[in-house]
Order: C-alpha cells, then sequence, then structure tokens
C-alpha cells in the first residue's frame, strides 16, 4: 500500500525465496556427502528389501546424491544378477 | 561447577566474537561470574572487543605451557563485577594448545565461574576442535545468508556426532527491512532449514561498530537496539520465559502508522 515504487515494474520472486530454495538444495547435497554413514546404511536398507525380489550384485552396487537445476536426486546403480521367482518372495 | 559454553559458526566474519564479549557483559550484568576464553590462537580479537588489551600480562599459552597460574592470566574487567577474559596467545600457533589441555583449563575455570564462555576460532580444524572439546554446550551464530547457514548446518553436524547437548542458534545482523520486503530469510526460513532451537536474533546495529570503535561491548550501551536484544538473550540464556526480541520487522514511524491501519502485516 505505501510501495510506491515497486509498482509497474516486473515482480521478481523475492530472494528470500531464492535463498531458501538454493539453501534446502545445498544442504541435501552436503548433508548426504559428508555423512557416509547415512548413505551406508540407506544402502544396505536397501539391499536388504531388493533382496527379497532381486538377486543383486551388492560389489557392483553404487548409491550417491546428485544435485539437479530445482532438486537433489538419490541415484542408485544396482547390478541385478537375477530375478527370484514370485513364490519364493517374503 | 559453572557451564563451559563454545560460541561457534563455521564461517568467519559472522560475529562470533562480538557475540561472545556481548553474552559474557549481558551474563556478568545479571550477576552471574562470567570467564571469556579466547580460543582463536594466534588471531586474538576478544580482547580488543572487550576493550582489555592494554591490561593483558599472560595468554591461554601460557597457561597450558605451566609458564603461569591461571589467576594470573586472567584479565579482570574494571566494568562490571565478575567478569574476567583469558586471552589467546598472538605469537603462536593453533597446534600450541591440545584439546586435553584446553578441557582441563576450561574445567578449572567452571570451578570458579558460573559460566566459561570459549569463543572459537572460524573454520573446523584444529583451533575449532579444541573450543568444542572444552565445553558441554554450543551456541552457533549465525546470519541470514546463504553461505552462513551452510557453514552452520556443517557444524551443526559436527557437534551433533560429539556427546554435547543440541547446540542454540543465534542469528545476528538481522535486517528488519530486508525481511520485510522479502530479500532476507526470517526465523521460520532459518528453524525450517537448521532444524534447531533458536536462542535469539539481533538486529544489524551500527552501534556495534561504534562499540568496537571503543571496547566497549554493546550490552553495557543504554540506546543499542543490539545491546538490547543481547541483555534479552542473555536472561533467556539464564532459563528466564522472555520472547524472543522482535528484530524481523523494522522499527520506525512506517511500520506503526502499517500497523495502525492494519495494512501490509503478514
Amino acid at each position: 500500500m505505501f510501495n510506491w515504487r515497486g509498482r509497474g515494474q516486473a515482480v521478481a520472486s523475492p530472494s528470500r525465496e531464492v535463498a531458501k530454495e538454493r539453501l534446502r538444495l545445498i544442504l541435501v547435497h552436503d548433508r548426504a556427502g559428508c555423512s557416509p554413514e547415512l548413505l551406508q546404511a540407506l544402502k544396505e536398507e536397501m539391499v536388504h528389501a531388493i533382496s527379497r525380489y532381486l538377486e543383486v550384485d551388492r560389489e557392483g552396487m553404487e548409491i550417491r546424491v546428485v544435485t539437479g537445476e530445482r532438486q537433489a536426486v538419490l541415484a542408485a546403480s544396482i547390478p541385478i544378477r537375477s530375478v527370484r521367482r514370485l513364490g519364493a518372495t517374503v | 561447577m559453572g557451564e563451559v559454553w563454545v560460541i561457534t559458526s563455521g564461517k568467519g566474519g559472522v560475529g562470533k566474537t562480538t557475540a561472545t564479549a556481548n553474552l559474557g557483559t549481558g551474563l556478568a550484568l545479571l550477576g552471574k561470574r562470567v570467564a571469556l576464553v579466547d580460543a582463536d590462537i594466534g588471531l586474538r580479537n576478544l580482547d580488543v572487543v572487550m576493550g582489555l588489551e592494554n591490561r593483558i600480562v599472560y595468554d591461554l599459552v601460557d597457561v597450558a605451557e605451566g609458564y603461569c597460574r591461571l589467576r594470573q592470566a586472567l584479565v579482570k574487567d574494571k566494568r562490571v563485577e565478575g567478569l574476567y577474559l583469558l586471552p589467546a596467545a598472538q605469537t603462536k600457533d593453533k597446534t600450541a594448545v591440545s584439546p586435553e589441555q584446553m578441557r582441563s583449563l576450561c574445567q578449572e575455570l567452571a570451578r570458579e565461574f558460573d559460566y566459561v564462555l570459549v569463543d572459537s576460532p572460524a573454520g573446523i580444524e584444529q583451533g575449532f576442535r579444541n573450543a568444542v572439546a572444552a565445553a558441554e554446550k554450543a551456541i552457533i551464530v549465525t546470519t541470514p545468508e546463504v553461505a552462513a547457514v551452510r557453514d552452520a548446518d556443517r557444524v551443526i553436524g559436527i557437534l551433533e556426532a560429539t556427546e554435547m547437548a543440541p547446540p542454540l542458534l543465534l542469528i545476528n545482523r538481522v535486517r528488519g527491512d530486508m525481511v520485510r520486503r522479502g530479500d532476507m530469510m526470517n526465523l521460520d526460513d532459518m528453524v525450517e532449514v537448521l532444524a534447531i532451537e533458536v536462542l535469539g536474533a539481533i538486529p544489524e546495529d551500527e552501534q556495534i561498530i561504534v562499540s568496537t570503535n571503543r571496547g566497549e561491548p554493546a550490552v553495557l550501551v543504554p540506546h543499542s537496539r543490539a545491546g538490547h536484544a543481547f541483555r534479552l538473550v542473555c536472561r533467556r540464556l539464564l532459563g528466564e520465559n522472555v520472547s524472543l526480541p522482535n528484530v524481523w520487522e523494522p522499527d520506525g514511524w512506517l511500520l506503526k502508522l502499517r500497523r495502525l491501519i492494519g495494512a501490509g502485516s503478514r
């Protein structure tokens, strides 16, 4: 109401939002990167869950956090040795 | 037995030393016995901010190496009862003291003082680790800026891996006018991003520079906005239930008028 100066100009997204969004991404990446224990624990649980359906190559497994333009992505590459028969699961 | 707190930040230049000086002086004003420890060996600053640089005889390294007794190295602040400074050495480097030496030194101080505040050097290297090793509680100082918050998060991560109590956040240099126009992160943003408890927030205040020029902590200056906020934070630190100083909104007639009309709020 009292802000005459801003009138008529294209309203850019407030830099506070930009800062927060960038920080969110940076911290996801930092926290995952700085804590190999977290990724290791996650890897173990993933193997555990996946192993009920597939036989996977633990040695060849790779998991990391990749920061993209707008979001951080958990990228996992898990070589499959064989697929279990459905009847054998659970 | 007193409490040993470390004041740390990760990033340099966010106001650790100013915060240490003001929190220490503020606690002493509230009747507590306070020892300030400058752990930034090789780059000592706290003595200058406190205005005690001319009265230093011995320093922390002298004590650690046994050249003098702890009591001899403590510089008494003549303005406030019960306030003392243990200065850092200026000529040595950060490896001159070990974490064990820092710990026993602070333990010894804690027997005599209610609060021992350790001003940590910036970074996460040896000097930081020494300062942290000595403390049981931590205050993380940050400003509402991306780089400072990122480094604060890193330090919080490191502290969480120790047996220390969860650290408290002190947000420094808040510009209420910028928060209001959406160009600075607000309290909720900071809490959301860092997910730790907030001890307080301090407004940006020119008086801090004047105070530092004079060697007189802002809590001793009656009309300083930052000094006022630090005094409230000290009371919170003592467990008093005072609400956080509202530094997120600018002062002045415009705001009061806005409030009166009810426009522009939230």
